[in-house]
């Protein structure tokens, strides 16, 4: 497929192991350029595994992702990261003994050129204002929101096609959770492709395009925001 | 006078310590690796410089510089890269059996008598200011260790480079996710460590002239005691601890009457038993819950 024509991101009966341990059993997904996409399911579901994967972190022992079209399988996470696609991992993995300044160097690691930094950053500022008034502070300083906050624009920096945000609401606020959703709404309307982990099943559901379940490894529902009231199909498929 | 002298004695070669504890340190921080066969990097410099003994100082020098570079960008990529999936143990073991296949390979080529090398024997002339009898090797080890040392924090804080080994130090699998590139920030860090092997063969063969085939092997011993006295975790306490290393052993190398002087490894190594039991996450290091073992 013309990478042009190709969807931003698409798993293809993957299939994820540890050890004898089956993570993920035969994902199919497609996640077209632009789109908003949730993914939630009961702990030990595979969620981070599914995202892990992508990433090139942890091997596909069977199938195929494809980032814009081109296999994403047996790449280095630094390589994927080059290609177009960020990970805001779980628990944020900000460096806390670097200063938030440097943090956001980091997330220049993967572009090819330096060119329109000042752009991004001044957009980046305008999303996160804790994070440009923090510059110079260790990042370890920053409260858990804002560690999130910096953990998002950190990859944000480097220009991704595709965003991968591995339960960014972790641990966080209520009040500091919606702000969390209102951010990933409009670095959504500045074109980038979103795939979403999370625990939060109704916020996700209301925000994202679709939303799928995932337990054990399978993907066993498929929901629109229309579907964000029905508790019972959505208890349904946890349990399954 | 006598003491300020070994002082400043002890100074210039814990200088020199520290160099080679930041050597092992950087390594340390982006592969986990205690890298044993850092001596013979020592040792191949030393035995370049032995073997252009007859060409200009500048040319010895160069070529020390690239070959032990070369050997150490060598041993990353033949011997560790393909490890660097295996167990710490494995990684380990495979510094040891470097060391020694080095060691046997110089046995092999240079004999086990050893080379005098005289490459800057000039150094060992001395300046006298008031009662002190400085000689100029201690000034070019102060100056050159300093150098070193700064150049090497001003690359770790101020370039992308460095920035990137410090995170990949911190948390490797993160920061490849961001893009940074294990292959060339763990390259980098081997070369920066070749040029400080390079820099103390240098150095060291002004102080030490016969150059053996387990030349390097006895300080960097030392500074790996040092680095791990000083604390691992950080590559500012390895260096301290590697400089109180050589500080010790010189100073008291020097002050201790000529009879006692077999003594000495026993004194150091009493001092670094001292201090892990009071200090086990070193003496440089932050204060850490102590781990209950069984």
């Amino acid at each position: 497929m013309p990478e042009a024509a190709a969807p931003a991101l698409e798993f293809d009966a993957v299939e994820v192991r540890y050890g004898a341990v089956p993570a993920v059993r035969g994902l199919s997904l497609r996640i077209d350029r632009g789109e908003f996409v949730g993914l939630i399911g009961p702990n030990g579901a595979g969620k981070s595994t599914t995202l892990l994967a992508a990433m090139g972190v942890v091997g596909v022992s069977a199938g195929e992702i494809r980032l814009l079209g081109r296999p994403v399988r047996g790449r280095a996470p630094e390589d994927v990261a080059r290609a177009g696609m960020a990970l805001v991992p779980e628990g944020r993995h900000i460096f806390a003994n670097l200063t938030v300044e440097e943090n956001l160097r980091l997330g220049l690691a993967a572009r090819r050129g330096r060119n329109e930094v000042a752009q991004d950053l001044a957009r980046i500022y305008d999303l996160f204002p804790a994070v440009r008034e923090s510059l110079r502070r260790n990042a370890g300083a920053l409260s858990g929101g804002q560690q999130q906050q910096l953990a998002i624009a950190r990859a944000l920096l480097a220009r991704p096609t595709v965003l991968l945000l591995d339960e960014p609401s972790l641990g966080l606020a209520p009040t500091v959770v919606q702000a969390v959703f209102g951010v990933l709404h409009e670095i959504r309307e500045q074109g980038v492709t979103i795939l979403l982990v999370e625990q939060r099943a109704e916020v996700t559901i209301r925000a994202a395009d679709r939303t799928h379940v995932l337990a054990n490894g399978e993907l066993r529902l498929s929901l629109t925001p229309a579907d964000a009231g029905d508790t019972e199909r959505l208890a349904a498929a946890y349990l399954s | 006078m006598t003491d300020v002298q070994a002082i400043i004695d002890a100074i210039a070669l814990g200088a020199v310590y520290a160099l080679v504890a930041v050597g092992i340190g950087l390594v340390f921080g982006v592969m986990r690796l205690i890298n044993f066969a850092y001596g013979e990097l020592i040792t191949a410099g030393g035995f370049t410089l032995w073997w252009l003994r007859d060409q200009p100082a500048a040319v010895a020098i160069l070529a020390c510089f690239a070959v032990v570079i070369a050997l150490s960008l060598a041993m990353e990529r033949v011997a560790f890269r393909p490890l660097r999936r295996a167990s710490p143990a494995t990684m380990l073991v495979a510094t040891f059996a470097i060391s020694f296949t080095l060691q046997s390979i110089y046995l092999l080529i240079f004999g086990p008598r050893g080379n005098p090398v005289s490459t800057l024997s000039g150094l060992q002339g001395a300046v006298n200011i008031g009662s002190l009898h400085i000689r100029w090797i201690t000034f070019v080890s102060l100056g050159c260790g300093a150098a070193l040392l700064l150049g090497t924090a001003f690359i770790l804080d101020r370039t992308n480079i460095g920035l990137h080994m410090r995170a990949a130090a911190t948390d490797f699998r993160t920061s490849r996710i961001l893009g940074v590139r294990a292959n060339r920030v763990i390259a980098f860090a081997f070369l920066i460590s070749g040029f400080l092997a390079a820099s103390v063969s240098v150095l060291l063969t002004v102080e030490d002239q016969l150059v053996t085939p387990d030349y390097g092997v006895s300080i960097t011993i030392l500074a790996l005691i040092g680095v791990v006295v000083g604390g691992l975790d950080r590559l500012w306490s390895a260096t301290l601890g590697g400089f109180a290393m050589g500080f010790a052993t010189s100073l008291f190398g020097d002050l201790l009457p000529a009879g006692s002087r077999v003594y000495l490894p026993s004194i150091v190594f009493g001092a670094v038993i001292l201090v892990l039991i009071l200090r086990p996450p070193g003496l440089f290091a932050p204060s850490r819950r102590p781990v209950e073992r069984m």
